[in-house]
């Protein structure tokens, strides 16, 4: 096709750029990896200065005095013999017994850092939230996947799937303002904000996830059972019943625990929906506060490097832990299972 | 394309060098945005060369800014702590400046259907600890009581604390919502509610009669009864500064200390320190 010198000269330019893409693209990826390990390493480090004990000691009381700027003579006078009203305040230090307590009142003389109560909270916003939005994905999933003719499918999967990008402020502002009302209309309760309306507001953003990959790995289960079962005389149900989903099993299994690893690490929805009162209560109608949500609340506000301050990172660091091993176990085992079941199949 | 692109950007980029007006940064306290926002907007008026940002977030979000070197000036609802003094005096080795410069009374909202008018201090210590959990115990309907309160970051929050509860936790039933507005929305929203907040945030729902002691008279936080020191839950207005100001700096803080910057204060429904 080329002559000869052109051949030559491509046949140096050519590999140099096709090496160079090559360890671009490769080194990216490895960045990634790179990023998520040093985030974690970082959010760690923070939280640290808790597990190394030190002596409990009250502070000194010999009150640090701030100058004082733009006032009479008469009133400085008067400032210096004010008695403070400011309680002397404990050398505060998170351990264990602290940490385990039920009482999160991080400000004040004694702080009290007792993550039980959030820990509850999260755990409860995050059930109710499944409880509502797990059958209604997977139905909604078994149904475009199975039953619904291709027409409605590209109508109804690409709408579901726009709700996976609404963003997690609206759907709070929603719950804070229109549900929370109409819910405490409805059901007559006492707390207006509370652990059921952020929970329901929570599931409006699982069900994406979920439906997705359910959606997904019902249609991973390879054709020729499909058409077997059908062929022996099963009719759509039974198909869908007795072959479709146990097939899938493990992708269901993925797909709720990602929308568990979603609901947990939310944070906007239940800072707005949830009223965060730390109670450590089985009541769902009485307001919660979540792990995620004190975070938002308070990091803002800590002072750099203080006993709070660690604490929050350490509730950081528990988040991560909890939605990584969620998130890796559905990612792993679940493929291990879907890879032994179908063996080569699932590929195609 | 690009070429516009990049020559738009250009452009930005040398307008940004070339037009550095002077800024001045205050954050903190909730209760005092809308004062200091007042405070910027006149002091713009007649200083163009200088643009004031006003951002809210709370006074322990201010006075952590104000430590961590990202805001000039602190607006603080509480007298700053002795650890936060303390690390003030590790970073810039000195212990900040105080500027007292209003007074505020600190009001409870409650529902206008409710019945209740007013309450005793120690009254409103029960409600607030969680021991008192029923209206009717102070003399209202037979419902229970819904506490409304700020996020522990709020210097309303700690003063509250200090000063009604002794130093007391609030009881983990209390609802934290972020700001006074908030505060003041939840409680015009639900009739068994109670909150607190400055007194000049409420609308829409109605400030309760606070007496010192049962034997005394009831006050509700209007001008006169702040101002008269009659009101028994009050406190005073910082703002927090590093070092002792200079140029820009000082004179909006003199600004703001002069009768002009003092109307203000009254404007907003603060009440003046002088």
């Amino acid at each position: 096709m080329t002559n000869q010198k052109n051949k030559g000269w491509q046949k140096k330019k050519f590999p140099l750029t096709d090496f160079l893409a090559e360890y671009i693209i490769k080194s990216v990826a490895f960045i990634c990896l790179a990023v998520i390990i040093l985030i974690f390493i970082f959010i760690f480090k923070e939280s640290l200065p808790i597990f190394s004990s030190q002596e409990t000691t009250i502070q000194n009381e010999e009150y640090l005095q701030s100058e004082t700027y733009g006032l009479e003579n008469d009133q400085q006078f008067q400032i210096e013999n004010e008695i403070k009203s400011i309680s002397p305040e404990y050398y505060d230090r998170a351990d264990l017994k602290n940490l385990t307590g039920k009482d999160w009142q991080p400000v004040g003389s004694k702080p009290k850092y007792g993550l039980l109560p959030l820990f509850i909270g999260s755990l409860k916003v995050t059930i109710i939230a499944l409880l509502f939005g797990a059958p209604l994905a997977i139905f909604a999933a078994i149904y475009t996947a199975v039953f619904a003719s291709k027409r409605i499918r590209e109508f109804i999967k690409p709408i579901i799937e726009l709700l996976a990008g609404f963003p997690s402020v609206v759907i709070g502002f929603f719950a804070l303002t229109t549900l929370a009302t109409l819910f405490q209309d409805l059901f007559h309760y006492q707390y207006r904000l509370n652990a059921f309306v952020g929970g329901f507001a929570m599931a409006l953003a699982v069900i994406p996830i979920i439906y997705t990959i359910t959606e997904d790995s019902l249609n991973a289960v390879p054709k020729h059972m499909i058409e077997a079962s059908l062929a022996l005389g099963a009719n759509k149900w039974q198909t869908a019943i007795f072959v479709s989903i146990p097939a899938s099993a493990p992708g269901l299994f993925a797909a709720l625990l990602l929308g568990f690893g979603r609901a947990f690490g939310e944070t906007m929805i239940v800072l707005m929906a949830t009223g965060n009162a730390p109670l450590s209560t089985a009541n769902i109608l009485e307001p919660v506060r979540t792990f995620s949500a004190t975070i938002g609340a308070e990091m803002a506000e800590v002072v750099f490097g203080d006993t709070h301050y660690t604490v929050l990172f350490l509730i950081g660091s528990l988040l991560f832990i909890v939605t990584f091993i969620i998130n890796a176990i559905a990612e792993f085992y679940v493929r291990k299972r879907l890879f032994r079941r179908f063996g080569k199949e699932y590929d195609e | 394309m690009r070429k516009i692109i990049l020559i738009i950007l250009f452009a930005f980029f040398s307008m940004a060098l070339f037009y550095q007006p002077n800024t001045i940064t205050m954050k903190g306290s909730d209760t005092m945005v809308i004062l200091a926002q007042r405070w910027a907007e006149k002091y713009m008026d007649n200083n163009s060369n200088l643009v004031i940002q006003v951002n809210g977030g709370g006074t322990g979000t201010g006075i952590a800014a104000l430590i961590n070197g990202t805001t000039d000036i602190c607006n603080s609802s509480r007298p700053m702590k002795p650890s936060e003094r303390e690390k003030l005096k590790q970073r810039y080795n000195s212990v900040g400046v105080e500027i007292r410069v209003a007074r505020d009374g600190l009001a409870l909202y409650v529902n206008n259907d409710n019945p209740v008018k007013v309450l005793t201090k120690e009254q409103i210590k029960n409600i607030f600890l969680g021991r008192t959990k029923n209206w009717k115990e102070v003399g209202g309907n037979n419902s229970p009581i819904i506490i409304y309160g700020r996020e522990n970051s709020s210097g309303t929050y700690v003063h509250f604390k200090e000063e009604v509860l002794n130093g007391e936790d609030y009881t983990s039933s209390m609802q934290s919502l972020p700001g006074t507005a908030a505060v003041v929305n939840a409680v015009s929203k639900d009739k068994n509610a109670i909150g607190f907040g400055g007194a000049a945030y409420a609308v829409g729902v109605r400030d309760i009669a606070v007496k010192a002691n049962p034997r005394a008279k009831a006050y509700i936080p209007t001008d006169e009864n702040i101002k008269k020191g009659l009101y028994p839950i009050s406190r005073l207005l910082y703002l927090y500064v590093r070092n002792k100001p200079t140029g820009e700096l000082k004179k909006f803080i003199d600004w703001m200390l002069s009768n002009e910057g003092q109307k203000v204060v009254s404007e907003v429904g603060y009440f003046p320190i002088r």
